[in-house]
């Protein structure tokens, strides 16, 4: 296969874009981790939430050691990885997905070195093959993904998304967000997954008006700490929307019917 | 050491090892430290104070000390260096010394550090009583239980000592739980790593730190041999900070062989080792590009070794690339062996020294060094921390080899 045939057979579809142009505001992304709490809810837990009223969806991939991660995430990845979930078992199981969830952007999240053992070009071309449209990627630096990966995603339609932190540099935010085609991953306070990061303070509030003021290219949505309606709402007024990862894992939490409960929870949150 | 064959490129590179693989809340952290090492290092005010508390504090020079016991049943000429001796009892306390001057300039307040045997949290929580910082230390709950008297310590002098719960709740994991912290406190805190391992510019930053082993061996061999440099130096390689400071002002001297020794635990194929030169391959732990333990999926596997410093399932990057490059050759040392190299150092010279050190004295019968040669073996702990092993394994203690 040539690259322009490739390039041609990704190029279908901007997910991503279509639906921050559709919506525009108050978007909920949620996370889960693949193959948590059993190893066949990924699927299930996609339509689960998308039928709930989540926009996007963000599929972790379980790592040994999760630097960014708070306790919760961790033990998500730790059972996923008991369950036997790895980067062939979420390939196969998200073949197929898009026949069922056809419109609402699929992000795989998760940590470099699981990805280069299976072979970035491999990663990429499994995950476009299933529809996947973005990947976060929190350990992977910018001037390595510019000078070895930028290229790959591309030729994959892949789109990568950055972090950014408070103490993020003002040139370093427009590096980012030039180098970005989807949306910017606001971390809200310092901290890692699930962490309480100061939800009221003014700091934070400058911070997002700060970055709301820099008027840059991508949209934005918040991320860390945000866990219910009104944390969700509140974020909602800095940006196009918000990511909740820990709280919805904290609600499958030793239910029986994990999709129920996830599907409950967006409710919640939407509601 | 600037036109050095082995010092990082300005990404921190050592050949294909190194980089800073880091999630971006600690990018500013990090960037600030790589943007000022170098000229913190260099400015003479820090060199002057860095050089007074070795002399004063830690006790440097340390000896260089010929083993004529030793030396007669290897039948060679071996020479210890004497870290043991050190304030706090290993060569840990080289680098946090350095580390806490540079928190100082940087505007720091608060101290974090990850340790594994003990020691690296030991000389971390010193300096910063000698200092007055707040000071946190990992470390991983079974490590806590086998280095019961350094947990101890860390306290007496005023530290907190926290576990690291999750994973194998060894080094690695403790490691994983500073990193966290760091992430959460991105402002006031330093995080003092105990090796060279992590993002760059830690791996140089502790190396260049610990450098002042070699450098005085340089100094004390031309004094009792007549030559700066030795035939063999060995030193043991958890994450490599003694080997790294042991083996660093004879990197471009190719005619003295570095022999880095790793720990076998109960042997290289029994699934229970720490020996990453072989058991790994090139993979991303704690920030860096370099040989790693871990499955076919790419999750980090958990290492075994006796010794609570050497189970560590990476290798620092330079030693990543001293062994690719041949620069370096590496050794596997065995739980039994070592032990049985504590029992001999004991009697033979009256020394004893700590389990991870043992290691690189097993590996006194495997470098081939012959009647003639100068060998300096880095002795870079004393093992008063592993009586309480010791006692457990007397017997194998005493087994002959």
């Amino acid at each position: 296969m040539t690259d322009g045939t490739m390039t041609k057979k990704y190029l279908m579809k901007d997910r991503i874009k279509t639906t921050f142009e559709q919506k525009g505001k108050k978007l909920l992304n949620v996370y889960f981790t693949a193959g948590y709490p059993t190893l066949e809810a990924t699927v299930p837990l996609i339509e689960a939430v998308t039928e709930a009223g989540a926009d996007l969806v963000e599929i972790g991939m379980p790592f040994s050691d999760p630097l960014a991660d708070g306790p919760v995430i961790q033990h998500s990845g730790t059972v996923a990885l008991q369950n036997g979930m790895n980067m062939r078992v979420l390939f196969r199981q998200l073949q197929g997905v898009r026949q069922r969830v056809p419109d609402a952007p699929i992000l795989l999240m998760g940590y470099l070195n699981p990805v280069m053992q299976f072979g970035v070009e491999n990663f990429c071309r499994e995950a476009a093959e299933a529809g996947v449209d973005g990947v976060i990627l929190p350990d992977l630096p910018l001037d390595d993904y510019v000078e070895e990966y930028q290229e790959i995603f591309r030729r994959y339609n892949l789109r990568p998304v950055f972090l950014i932190t408070p103490q993020t540099a003002p040139e370093r935010i427009r590096r980012i967000d030039e180098l970005t085609d989807s949306f910017l991953y606001l971390v809200s306070g310092p901290g890692t997954t699930g962490s309480q990061t100061g939800q009221d303070s003014t700091a934070q509030e400058a911070y997002f008006q700060r970055i709301e003021a820099m008027n840059l290219r991508n949209p934005r949505l918040i991320g860390f700490g945000i866990g219910d309606k009104q944390s969700f709402d509140r974020a909602c007024q800095y940006a196009e929307g918000a990511i909740i990862g820990s709280a919805l894992i904290k609600a499958m939490d030793g239910v029986d019917d994990a999709p129920a409960a996830a599907r409950q929870f967006v409710q919640s949150v939407l509601n | 050491m600037a036109t050095s064959a082995f010092a990082p490129n300005a990404r921190g590179y050592y050949g294909q090892f190194g980089g800073a693989f880091i999630p971006e809340m600690l990018y500013p952290n990090v960037e600030e430290l790589r943007t000022q090492y170098l000229d913190i290092l260099a400015d003479p005010a820090f060199q002057q104070e860095y050089q007074q508390l070795l002399r004063d504090y830690v006790g440097r020079p340390t000896p260089l000390f010929e083993a004529k016991r030793l030396s007669a049943k290897y039948n060679t000429r071996i020479y210890l260096k004497r870290e043991d001796l050190c304030h706090t009892g290993a060569h840990k306390v080289n680098n946090t010394v350095g580390q806490i001057l540079l928190a100082q300039r940087l505007g720091k307040k608060r101290i974090i550090a990850e340790t594994g045997a003990g020691q690296h949290g030991v000389a971390t929580a010193t300096v910063c009583a000698l200092m007055g910082l707040e000071c946190i230390v990992y470390m991983g709950e079974i490590d806590m239980e086998r280095q019961k008297p350094n947990v101890y310590r860390m306290r007496l002098l005023g530290a907190e000592v926290r576990p690291a719960t999750s994973g194998s709740k060894t080094l690695k994991d403790a490691t994983n739980e500073a990193i966290r912290d760091w992430i959460s406190n991105p402002v006031d805190t330093h995080y003092i790593i105990g090796s060279v391992v992590g993002p760059h510019p830690y791996p140089d930053l502790v190396a260049r730190l610990q450098a002042v082993i070699s450098e005085e061996m340089r100094k004390q061999l031309l004094e009792k041999t007549g030559s700066e440099l030795p035939n063999y130096v060995v030193a043991c390689v958890g994450g490599g900070s003694n080997a790294a400071g042991a083996f660093y002002h004879f990197l471009d001297e190719p005619d003295v062989k570095l022999i880095a020794v790793e720990a076998a635990g109960h042997g290289v194929d029994s699934g229970h080792s720490a020996a990453t030169s072989v058991l790994g391959k090139p993979g991303i732990i704690h920030g860096s590009r370099t040989l790693l333990m871990q499955d076919e999926d790419g999750q980090i596997t958990e290492p075994y070794s006796l010794s609570a410093g050497l189970d560590y399932p990476g290798i620092g990057p330079l030693h990543a690339y001293l062994g690719d490059s041949g620069r370096a050759r590496f050794i596997a040392i065995t739980d039994d062996d070592a032990l049985r190299s504590v029992a001999e150092l004991s009697r033979l010279e009256g020394i004893i020294p700590a389990l991870e050190t043992a290691h690189a004295l097993a590996a006194l019968d495997q470098i081939g060094a012959g009647p003639d040669d100068v060998v300096v073996v880095n002795l870079s702990g004393r093992g008063d921390k592993d009586l309480e092993t010791y006692l457990k394994y007397a017997e194998k203690l005493t087994e002959q080899k």
